[in-house]
């Protein structure tokens, strides 16, 4: 089984838009982004299966076998 | 006088007479300038009750004490009057260069009043003011008109109104530097009932700084600031706002076919990430801006590129319509920008209007056999918006806004609106600070009121939980009064990504003298916010106001991360009240109105 990784803005450089990786039981967002170079504090918000909350806890919880990952770099509007 | 130009300028379109007064330097001060001193201005001067297209109204257009200084994007306009399309105190922003240029020529304001007995433009520079014919640009779209003004008047910004605003639709903008819309509230359409076409700006006077090199290192400080920001150094300039539709997308809070649903799968196609590698020309900044949000694009209309949409533009006419092409959403930008009318209201009642033809309140045989109003129908986009601002046929009705519309058929809860003016690009159910803000908005429906997206969304300053009501009233407050405060001083909002209170109150007080702390700074928005309630109550705007449409309210949302979740208004409009200071009739108190100088 695979996990999807959905990246974002600058995140898409050099690794595209959406990234699969083996899927490993108890694996998180960190062991995710340990493995695309991409460090937390670069980071501005993440989505694991559907639930958002601030970046250091949503980095720490187990993504489903067959579940997702959205992470963005800083990003505003309006 | 330090940081204002000390000059307000009248003229009188009946009569025409062209004055100048001396602006109070102290009531300035109180009301900072743009849209705090704007509606001080507006509301010693016109009774809140008047028709907004009566002559007796009166439009003020100002710039703000940091406009045409160097602090970064001190380039801003405010347009205060009274709203054809809420009823509510209107002020609209618009960037580009106008609002320096109205400095430059001298004014810290114009105060326009009454009505030309044929088309007219005013021609401003420095000390010569002018009413002038504009017979010959009256009917025209807005680059040309603005093409036409420019030869007459070189070297000048112009400002004017479309074909949406001389007909009086009450989503008509004010479009300046061609691309640069003070968009929201029907501003254009004030400017359309006074046979004002246009304004044209130029000068070389420049204000007087307090401490010119206290305030270059402030000034510098900033800069670096906005630099460093992952947002305003990274984000904003290389996506431009286009870069939010992906991040709304994907917590469930896009709103889709008239918020009827709150994720697109197809929303990549509209996404910044897409108009960065196949439509970015170039960036656009405003005066003075080293962000550069502003997005030059591809497109049939010139070979050389133009203006590309906003965020709320590209939702408004993809995911809310339910089409996902980006070159139908730069052509409607195109159009809306050239008849003159604001793209979220204007597509906002597309959406509506497909709604309404959905559900067998307009037919076929209504419209004539002309092209189906119907989701999906990327045809439909610039064929209505065209009938719309030149109000042809069924497109009289779509021009008097999504509320007017569907409250002709009967079923007024069918306008995703906030006191008549159409909510953007953000469902409340998701973000149940942002709904709380939408609800009290004092212009109606409008996420440059305090955007609380930053912290309940994108983590800025810090990440909220977004379904969460706790202390969302201090947030919406606190976003709220800081709002008024940046568009009063002439900057951008997108400053607030970087920038706190005390950044703002560092660069007054080197650009006017003042010694004002952080706490006063806010203070003086909570002033300014009061100030713009006390007109909508005595325009006759009460709670029952203070809503959101029926839908958000209770119909759970169908779909996606938001699945399940209804707006919860009751429980923090009250609570809403109290942190302002406001009885239980969302009233402010003698008390909190003396404390703020407002009694
Ligand atoms: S950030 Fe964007 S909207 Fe704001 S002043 Fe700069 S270019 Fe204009």
């Amino acid at each position: 089984m695979a996990i999807k990784i959905k990246l974002f803005a600058n995140f898409r450089d050099g690794r595209g838009k959406i990234v699969e990786m083996d899927y490993t039981p108890g694996m998180t967002g960190q062991d995710v982004i340990d493995d695309l170079g991409i460090t937390a504090p670069e980071i501005a918000a993440v989505i694991v299966d559907g639930v958002d909350g601030k970046v250091d806890a949503m980095l720490a919880v187990p993504i489903k076998e067959d579940g997702y990952i959205a992470i963005f770099p800083p990003v505003a509007g309006g | 006088m330090f940081g204002y130009m000390g000059k307000i300028l009248r003229v009188n379109l009946t009569t025409n007479a062209i004055t100048t007064e001396d602006l109070d330097f102290e009531l300035a001060k109180k009301y900072i300038g743009g849209r705090g001193l704007g509606t001080k201005l507006y509301m010693d001067e016109v009774d809140p009750k008047i028709d907004p297209f009566a002559a007796e109204n009166k439009i003020v257009i100002i710039n703000g004490p940091l406009s045409g200084t160097a602090t970064p994007t001190g380039g801003r306009y405010m347009v205060v009057t009274k709203s054809p399309l809420t009823g509510c105190i209107a002020s609209s922003n618009s960037g580009g260069e106008w609002g320096a240029y109205l400095k430059y020529a001298g004014y810290d304001a114009v105060i326009i009043e009454g009505k030309a007995s044929l088309p007219v433009y005013i021609n401003i520079d420095e000390e010569k003011v002018e009413i002038l014919p504009a017979l010959d640009v009256w009917g025209k779209l807005v680059t040309e008109a603005s093409d036409i003004l420019r030869e007459k008047q070189p070297g000048s910004k112009v400002m004017t109104i479309g074909p949406a605003g001389e007909k009086l639709s009450q989503m008509a903008a004010i479009m300046n530097e061609n691309d640069r819309t003070a968009g929201r509230s029907g501003v254009g359409a004030v400017m359309g009932s006074k046979n004002l076409k246009a304004i044209t700006v130029k000068g070389n006077l420049k204000p007087e700084i307090a401490d010119a090199e206290a305030l270059k290192a402030v000034t510098k400080e900033c800069r670096a600031l906005l630099k460093e920001n992952g947002v305003t150094g990274g984000g904003l300039p290389t996506y431009g706002t286009a870069v939010l539709v992906n991040i709304i997308n994907e917590h469930g809070v896009y709103p889709t076919n008239n918020f009827q649903g709150g994720v697109d799968p197809d929303a990549e196609a509209v996404s910044g990430e897409t108009m960065t590698e196949k439509y970015l020309i170039k960036r656009n900044p405003c005066h003075h801006c080293p962000i550069g949000c502003g997005r030059w694009v591809k497109s049939e209309h010139s070979p050389d590129g133009i203006g590309g949409p906003e965020y709320e533009t590209l939702w408004v006419f993809a995911g809310d319509l339910g089409i996902n092409d980006m070159d139908v959403v730069i052509d409607a930008n195109y159009w809306c920008n050239e008849l003159g009318l604001d793209t979220i209201s204007a597509g906002a009642t597309l959406a509506a209007a497909m709604e309404l033809y959905q559900r067998g309140f307009i037919t076929d045989e209504i419209l004539a056999d002309d092209i189906a109003l119907k989701f999906g129908n990327p045809e439909s986009v610039v064929h209505w918006l065209k009938k719309m601002g030149n109000r042809e046929g069924f497109g009289d009705l779509l021009a008097r806004g999504s509320y007017r519309l569907a409250d002709f058929f009967g079923v007024p809860e069918y306008s995703m609106s906030v006191k008549k003016q159409d909510i953007p690009a953000y469902d409340p159910r998701g973000i149940q600070g942002m709904g709380l803000q939408y609800a009290t908005s004092n212009r109606g429906g409008c996420h440059v009121r305090g955007y609380l997206i930053s912290p309940e969304i994108l983590g800025l300053p810090e990440k909220l939980d977004r379904f969460d009501l706790a202390g969302k009233e201090v947030w919406a407050k606190a976003f709220q009064d800081l709002t008024a405060v940046i568009d009063s001083l002439g900057l951008c909002l997108f400053t607030s990504f970087a920038m706190g209170a005390q950044n703002y109150a560092d660069m007054i007080n080197e650009v006017l003298g003042t010694k004002w702390s952080a706490d006063e700074v806010m203070l003086a928005g909570e002033r300014i916010w009061n100030l713009e309630k006390l007109f909508n109550l005595e325009a006759g705007i009460t709670k029952a106001d203070d809503t959101l449409p029926p839908r958000l309210l209770n119909e759970p949302m169908p779909e996606g991360p938001t699945k399940g979740w209804v707006h919860k208004l009751d429980e923090l409009l009250p609570l809403y009240y109290k942190e302002r200071g406001w009885d239980e009739d969302g009233i402010p108190t003698e008390e909190r109105l003396k404390k703020l100088g407002l009694l």
